[in-house]
């Protein structure tokens, strides 16, 4: 008996030991940090820093709407509960005021802040692992020219077990491998851009049931969890007329071109991040994204049937709605106007699997974002108010399967739900 | 008799010159004005109507006509969390100051709605709100309406809107949401100071008598106010 019990203590050891070496794999083959440069900040290290941030698009979390610049606090909603943004203005107790270059480098490349905690994968360091020394300090130096702003940062309201640092490890043992500096150096402008400082894979890249990325489903888009948007797919943009190396420059750059216009989320990041950046590093970001490899289209959610005759039905009353109501911009047969109203035929957004975007924006409406290169951009209705739920489903019925569309039908019950 | 939407009428002119001439004393940058502004903002003719104007039983208010530089300050609050409302904030988030300064300046130019008048009114809350709007209430800080809002209550250049032509929903909400403190404007926040003196049946009379007055068709913003502000307001601009 004695013996027995021995040998289960000694094994349930054994594996919390092999657990807690397996836990620990990634950060033992880290490549070190360099100490920290304690000279000031040159003043091209602070101007490079603000295009970097810029890119990274830092503010897109870390500004709180209507609150001060970089101070944080803005709720990042996930599956688990919510995170807050950290503060990054220089301020000594709430910011990263006592922090330095090697500090804030290590939370980029490591995923882990000053106080050795285990930052919550909502801050992308899967993606950040891949950014330079050197970058990172001039990101560094431009956020330490910032007024210092004196707010905490609220602590996250996870669901247990997720709010505990071991959960944040197993995660990390996961999903989460630091960058080498070889593979770094390796990279061309346009992978630097995607894979680091731009974090698209942060919504590109299907996320699975603990939050992860997906690598089955890398860069085929899917639901943004949390936000209520699906994200387009990244890989497999054949070059041709509407998406051609120009036009998608332009969508980047000025959020519209001949016939599309980005919404939801990729307007905030068009009009925070992508509108401010160099044409040569859009050229680099649009020649990246033809390389991405086609992979496994994750599965789309499911959403109730529609029979033949409920479907024809549907098509029948939205072409009446869309006459009524969407024609006038977008036009009769779904061509749209150049750099104004959307085009639907061959939409990417409308014959998306899901109709998540398409109902968004029939729903609530929008403007693309303001740009350099779009200033006044054109707006679109929300219909929520002015169209019944049936009507909504008939007319997106009707816009997935026409002039040539051929996405399923939207149910009733579908944009009830919303 | 030209049509009275006609774009070149005399009357429309002179206003456009009288709202440019305004607008070089804004802040919002006067620039050559941009073509097309109905077709832009199609999104928001959905709550505000053709050219900005509601008319009748909505909650959506008519912003043709109101102080440029007040609906710009309205525009940038929705943006930037100052005030709530969900489809306002999911409009505004990503356009810029420039083209909330265009947007601004656009409705400011449209002639204003010709509103009915409310009738639901009780006696007792028209007697309650023409007090509190034309002699406020000493005892308690609480300065007439039209110490601000002017003598018309129309509204004052460039920032202070008229209160006249709004739905009394709208008014009532408005006014709450400040004693509530889910509407601010710039501190010193006048308007919540008065709204938080002020009950809620209160709240609901004056708003009811506001709607209930007859509102001239020819309306416009006064040009200066009555007098001194009888308190501060960080949101009014000289």
């Amino acid at each position: 008996m004695k013996k027995r019990r021995v040998l289960v203590m000694g094994s349930a050891i054994l594996l919390a030991f092999l657990f807690s070496i397996w836990l620990n794999q990634p950060d033992l083959d880290l490549d070190p940090i360099a100490p920290a440069n304690l000279a000031s900040a040159t003043t091209e290290q602070v101007r490079a820093g603000e295009y970097l941030v810029r890119a990274g698009n830092c503010a897109g979390c870390h500004s709180a709407s209507g609150g001060a610049p970089f101070a944080g606090g803005k709720a990042i909603e996930t599956p688990f509960g919510a995170v807050y943004s950290s503060n990054l203005t220089p301020h000594d107790d709430t910011g990263l005021g006592r922090w330095t270059d090697a500090d804030f480098y290590r939370a980029m490349r490591h995923g882990r802040s000053k106080d050795d905690r285990w930052l919550s994968p909502t801050f992308p360091y899967t993606s950040y692992t891949n950014l330079t020394r050197a970058d990172s300090d001039a990101m560094f130096a431009w956020l330490r020219a910032l007024p210092p702003v004196d707010q905490a940062q609220p602590p996250p309201t996870l669901r247990p077990p997720y709010e505990l640092q071991i959960a944040t490890r197993v995660w990390r043992a996961l999903y989460f491998r630091p960058a080498k500096d070889a593979d770094i150096a390796a990279m061309d402008r346009g992978q630097y851009l995607v894979e680091g400082l731009g974090h698209c894979a942060a919504c590109h890249t299907a996320r699975g049931a603990l939050g992860g990325p997906r690598s089955a489903n890398a860069w085929m888009g899917g639901e943004i969890i949390g936000l209520g948007w699906d994200a387009l797919p990244l890989a497999g943009i054949v070059d041709t007329g509407d998406f051609s190396d120009l036009e998608l420059a332009s969508l980047l750059k000025t959020g519209v071109n001949s016939r599309q216009a980005v919404s939801g989320p990729m307007a905030e990041v068009v009009f925070h991040s992508l509108q401010h950046l160099k044409d040569d590093d859009i050229a680099a970001i649009v020649s990246y994204l033809r390389r991405l490899p086609k992979a496994e289209a994750p599965a789309a959610p499911k959403v109730p049937q529609v029979s033949a005759d409920e479907r024809a039905a549907l098509r029948k009353r939205g072409a009446v709605v869309y006459g009524e109501h969407c024609a006038d911009c977008h036009g009769d047969d779904g061509e749209g106007q150049i750099r104004k109203y959307p085009a639907l035929a061959g939409s990417r957004l409308v014959t998306a699997a899901s109709a998540t975007n398409a109902l968004r924006l029939t729903l609530d409406g929008g403007f693309p974002p303001s740009t350099d290169g779009n200033p006044f951009p054109y707006g679109m209705p929300p219909f929520s108010h002015q169209l019944s739920r049936p009507d909504i489903a008939a007319v997106l019925t009707y816009i997935r399967s026409e002039w040539g569309n051929d996405a399923p039908a939207v149910s009733v019950v579908e944009v009830e739900r919303r | 008799m030209p049509a009275p939407d006609h774009p070149a009428s005399p009357a429309r002119l002179s206003l456009a010159v009288l709202l440019i001439s305004l607008f070089f004393a804004a802040p919002v940058a006067a620039q050559e004005a941009v073509a097309d502004m109905a077709d832009r903002l199609k999104a928001c003719a959905a709550c505000h109507g053709d050219e900005g104007r509601t008319v009748g039983d909505t909650y959506y208010p008519s912003i043709a006509g109101k102080p440029a530089r007040y609906l710009y300050a309205q525009l940038e609050n929705f943006r930037d969390g100052r005030r709530q409302h969900t489809v306002m904030a999911a409009m505004l988030r990503t356009l810029s100051d420039r083209y909330l300064g265009e947007i601004a300046r656009y409705y400011a130019a449209q002639p204003h709605a010709k509103q009915p008048v409310f009738e639901g009114a009780t006696p007792e809350q028209l007697a309650i709100g023409e007090r509190l709007t034309v002699a406020g209430d000493a005892s308690r800080n609480i300065p007439p309406c039209m110490d601000c809002h002017g003598e018309a209550l129309t509204g004052v250049q460039p920032s202070i809107p008229g209160l006249r032509g709004l739905p009394t929903r709208y008014l009532d909400a408005q006014i709450s949401a400040w004693k509530q403190g889910q509407r601010r404007a710039a501190t010193p926040d006048c308007m919540g100071k008065i709204a938080r003196s002020l009950t809620a049946a209160e709240i609901t009379a004056i708003s009811a008598w506001l709607a209930s007055r007859p509102y001239a068709e020819d309306a416009k913003p006064a040009d200066s106010l009555p007098g001194e502000l009888p308190i501060d307001c960080g949101g009014v601009l000289p």
